[in-house]
């Protein structure tokens, strides 16, 4: 393998890897580099999704169900239990990640929209009960959280993780294990007759797609030092589909420039209210309609073209 | 010529015992039993809507029996799960093939060979180990008649055409190293030279042990195949025996065959 070639493979993985250690220094100001934080938070939501949607077929709005679920796992460990951030973000990962695990293993039977609807229902649920039965600071929510320790170590613990959570996910979908989540998406039926059971695999993908949710979490929570009812809202179930069209659907790195692109996007339009909503819906028609692939399948075949270019 | 392969009267290896299955007003099985012993080649044959496919998803636990018990190998096995049926070693294909589109032909091999059973068994001809499954799966597929120079088996699925995906689905239940392999209606959609072609492969599958039930509407190349036949008739067993007996059969020709094929297929036999 020439120097050349080697450099083609690497070179977008390299400007990815460096592009996001770099950007805590590249944004100017506290406010952007809080929305920095916010970017990954929102990426590794959707990359749990695009990983449930394109890989298992479970489409999932459940992202405001796992949010909210680890922020306040989180909030509890550290109000409650005094338990340092660096404990509770691991525990809420894991914790989280059964709670949501066990919460819709009923569900699992169900494909494609109707396992959509139900999952939008639990965030929707969670939030009524906590507020009805006034739990956990009822809707004034957990206050006084510990904050990470610094906004530098905020910031590059959120964007590791995106980056290990990515390439740790383009792996596991091609080893032999993960190719049985590809072939329930295809065949369910065929799986069964395989001998293998496949509400346990079902089971063990929605565990890695809402623990990673739940970490994001927890990340929230410690990054506003506040865990609430507000965390189950539904723009972290919509925003990251919606991310997840832009950038590509069913590559994984899609999803995250998607992220990049549409979370500051909002935050541009801030001024504009409610107004904002109508900009983002007109992005998302635009790429619906011209780029229907995203961002990546369009960046990839420019990229594959540029390959072949040769010296006349 | 029918092959008078009798089976040895040994203790079945399958039993079905008095199955009946009611879809709300329809009846589609009424107390169907039958006994399937090991090497046999059972076909079952019917007209459309007799009950066979709900006989094989009966037996491999794709839906359960209003009443009546299957038995394997003497247990029963009535209701339970189809993944827990395929891992004692009956499998079947499916008549609708869906195979995993979106993989190349080999990794379609992957998933049963990452099941439990290939994980104890060691898959078709492997012996316990399992160390590169995509190797395995390439080999089971040239074994199976994927020319592995062609570059076949390493195609996307849905570029294939329909014999190799039939091939692919009894590829598919042979990677489990299945005791009984239920065949739903192989031959249909096959040119006459790929079902010629695929009766040698089903007869080796017969001679390395495995016990074989299809389901067919192509007669005359399941007589070339089979040592025994039953007939259905609105979900009801109507006759079952050597192939040249049920053809002789009154009932047979008055329900099932339009008299011209029953011609045919007798001077063939």
């Amino acid at each position: 393998m020439s120097w050349r070639e080697l450099s083609y493979l690497t070179l977008p993985r390299f400007i990815l890897i460096a592009g996001m250690l770099s950007l805590p220094f590249l944004v100017p100001g506290m406010y952007w580099q809080r929305v920095i934080s916010i970017v990954c938070i929102y990426a590794i939501l959707a990359l749990s999704f695009d990983f449930l949607a394109h890989y298992v077929g479970l489409v999932s709005l459940g992202g405001a169900f796992f949010i909210g679920t680890g922020g306040y796992i989180a909030g509890i460990l550290n109000s409650y239990f005094s338990v340092p951030p660096f404990l509770t973000v691991p525990l809420a990962a894991i914790i989280g990640g059964v709670v949501c695990t066990l919460l819709l293993l009923p569900c699992l039977p169900l494909k494609g929209v109707y396992f959509a609807i139900v999952t939008l229902m639990y965030p929707l649920f969670m939030a009524r009960i906590i507020e009805a039965f006034n739990i956990f600071g009822g809707t004034d929510g957990l206050v006084g959280i510990d904050s990470f320790s610094s906004s530098f170590a905020e910031q590059y613990f959120v964007i590791c993780m995106v980056l290990i959570f990515l390439f740790g996910l383009r792996r596991f979908v091609t080893t032999d294990r993960g190719l049985i989540f590809t072939a329930i998406m295809d065949n369910d039926q065929a799986v069964r007759a395989s001998g293998i059971n496949i509400t346990r695999y079902k089971a063990l993908a929605v565990f890695i797609a809402s623990s990673m949710g739940c970490m994001a979490g927890a990340c929230l929570t410690h990054i506003y030092m506040w865990s609430g009812i507000s965390q189950f809202a539904l723009d972290f179930s919509i925003l990251p589909i919606a991310a997840t069209v832009i950038g590509g659907s069913g590559s994984l790195v899609g999803p995250i420039l998607g992220c990049l692109i549409l979370v500051p996007v909002s935050e541009l339009l801030r001024d504009f209210g409610t107004l904002r909503i109508v900009f983002y819906a007109l992005i998302l028609v635009g790429f619906i309609l011209f780029k229907s692939g995203g961002i990546m399948e369009f960046g990839q075949r420019k990229y594959e073209q540029f390959e072949r270019w040769t010296k006349i | 010529m029918i092959k008078s392969k009798d089976p040895k009267m040994t203790t079945p290896i399958l039993r079905m015992d008095n199955i009946s299955k009611r879809f709300g007003g329809v009846q589609a099985l009424k107390n169907v039993s039958f006994d399937v012993f090991p090497k046999d080649v059972l076909g079952i044959i019917g007209p459309n809507g007799s009950g066979k496919t709900t006989i094989v998803n009966c037996i491999t636990g794709f839906i359960k029996p209003t009443s009546g018990n299957v038995f394997f190998k003497g247990r029963d096995i009535t209701g339970r799960p189809p993944h827990k049926i395929a891992d004692m070693g009956v499998t079947r294909t499916f008549q609708v093939m869906r195979p995993y589109y979106s993989l190349p032909a080999y990794k379609n091999l992957v998933i049963p060979l990452f099941s439990p059973r290939a994980k104890r068994t060691g898959g078709w001809g492997g012996g316990g180990n399992l160390g590169n499954r995509q190797t395995i799966a390439i080999d089971i597929l040239e074994d199976i008649g994927f020319e592995r120079d062609s570059y076949i088996p390493f195609k996307k699925t849905s570029t294939l055409p329909t014999g190799y995906l039939k091939r692919l689905e009894l590829a598919r239940c042979l990677a489990l190293k299945p005791e009984i392999i239920i065949c739903d209606e192989v031959f249909s959609g096959l040119s006459m030279s790929e079902i010629a072609s695929m009766v040698p492969l089903i007869e080796r599958l017969q001679d390395e042990g495995i016990t074989i039930i299809m389901i067919e509407h192509r007669l005359r190349e399941l007589f070339q195949v089979a040592n025994r036949v039953m007939v259905l008739n609105f979900g009801e067993k109507l006759i079952e025996g050597n192939p040249v007996d049920v053809m002789a059969d009154k009932q047979v020709k008055e329900a099932y065959f339009g008299s011209e094929e029953v011609e045919e297929v007798m001077t063939y036999a």
